[in-house]
């Protein structure tokens, strides 16, 4: 059995980013300690794959200050969005296939 | 990948979504707490009401300065035990209390309930006394049914029965403790009970 790959999106492949597309795509927009404490990341390995979604372009940085504290928030962009659904269809798809065969 | 691998995949992305944006500690166990200090309320609410025995209320300030101590008494315990509750789950399961669902949460219903609650009051100081319970029951129902959207859907289900039963009561006057009684007391344990076998376990 042949199962076609192209679909899959690579940077997809790492499951953590893929959890991380997950909740915004989900929200409008989630502030990194509660990426961190939902996820259950260190800051290194979450602001790593961030960095990777966000070379991307498939999520934005809208940096503020809430008080003296930075608050980073992360929404998803249209590119990411539509990323995250062909990822989603092509799993469907997958399923689809190995039924039949 | 195996078809197996490919089924848990999709369904840690749902629970991920489901749980990034909503609030999941709410326990049914608060809902039937609210509902015994509802009941207990009623009684004691009752109580004053027979002292007064059907004179108006106007002619009464002190019988309504009791049964809003009262009101507010219930609430109190009611938003306390809920929230100690909350704050008990939520670190049984290693979730936050206090974060993006619990904020939109609180948020969403306070804008329904604070309104209701000031509609309430104006009503009570203009002595439109029959339609009271109406008035807390409906907008009740509608913090319920704002709040569905960022916490379990089954909420939604109860907001509406609120507001079934307050449109009933402005139908009916007269009878706004007995369906005080059932719309915070009765349902609230009926639905604390379904929620709490359903979620809490």
């Amino acid at each position: 059995m042949k199962i076609s790959l192209d679909q899959f999106d690579k940077a997809f492949e790492n499951r953590i980013r893929l959890q991380i597309m997950s909740v915004l795509v989900a929200n409008e927009s989630y502030d990194f300690n509660s990426l961190k404490e939902l996820l259950d990341l260190t800051d290194g390995n979450l602001a790593s794959h961030l960095k990777a979604l966000e070379k991307e372009e498939y999520m934005q940085v809208q940096k503020s200050f809430i008080g003296r504290k930075p608050n980073t928030r992360y929404s998803v962009t249209e590119k990411g969005r539509a990323a995250f659904k062909r990822h989603l269809q092509a799993l469907e798809n997958l399923i689809k296939q190995q039924k039949i065969s | 990948m195996k078809e197996k691998d490919i089924h848990a995949e999709i369904s840690s992305i749902r629970d991920l979504m489901e749980r990034s944006a909503k609030f999941i500690s709410l326990s049914g166990l608060s809902g039937i707490m609210a509902g015994i200090y509802a009941l207990i309320g009623a009684g004691m609410g009752y109580q004053i009401l027979q002292q007064i025995k059907g004179e108006p209320y106007r002619d009464n300030s002190l019988a309504i300065v009791e049964l809003f101590i009262l009101a507010f008494a219930v609430l109190f315990l009611s938003i306390g035990t809920c929230i100690w509750l909350s704050v008990r789950k939520a670190k049984k399961n290693g979730q936050p209390f206090w974060g993006t669902s619990s904020k939109r949460l609180l948020i969403n219903m306070a804008i329904p309930l604070v309104s209701g609650g000031l509609f309430t009051f104006i009503l009570i100081f203009h002595g439109h006394y029959g339609i009271v319970a109406s008035s807390t029951l409906i907008f009740y129902g509608l913090a319920l049914i704002a709040a569905s959207h960022y916490t379990y859907s089954d909420v939604k289900g109860l907001g509406i029965m609120e507001i079934l039963l307050g449109l009933l009561a402005a139908w009916v006057p007269g009878y706004g403790l007995i369906f005080w009684s059932v719309g915070f007391g009765l349902l609230h344990i009926i639905y604390g009970t379904v929620m709490h076998f359903k979620y809490d376990s």
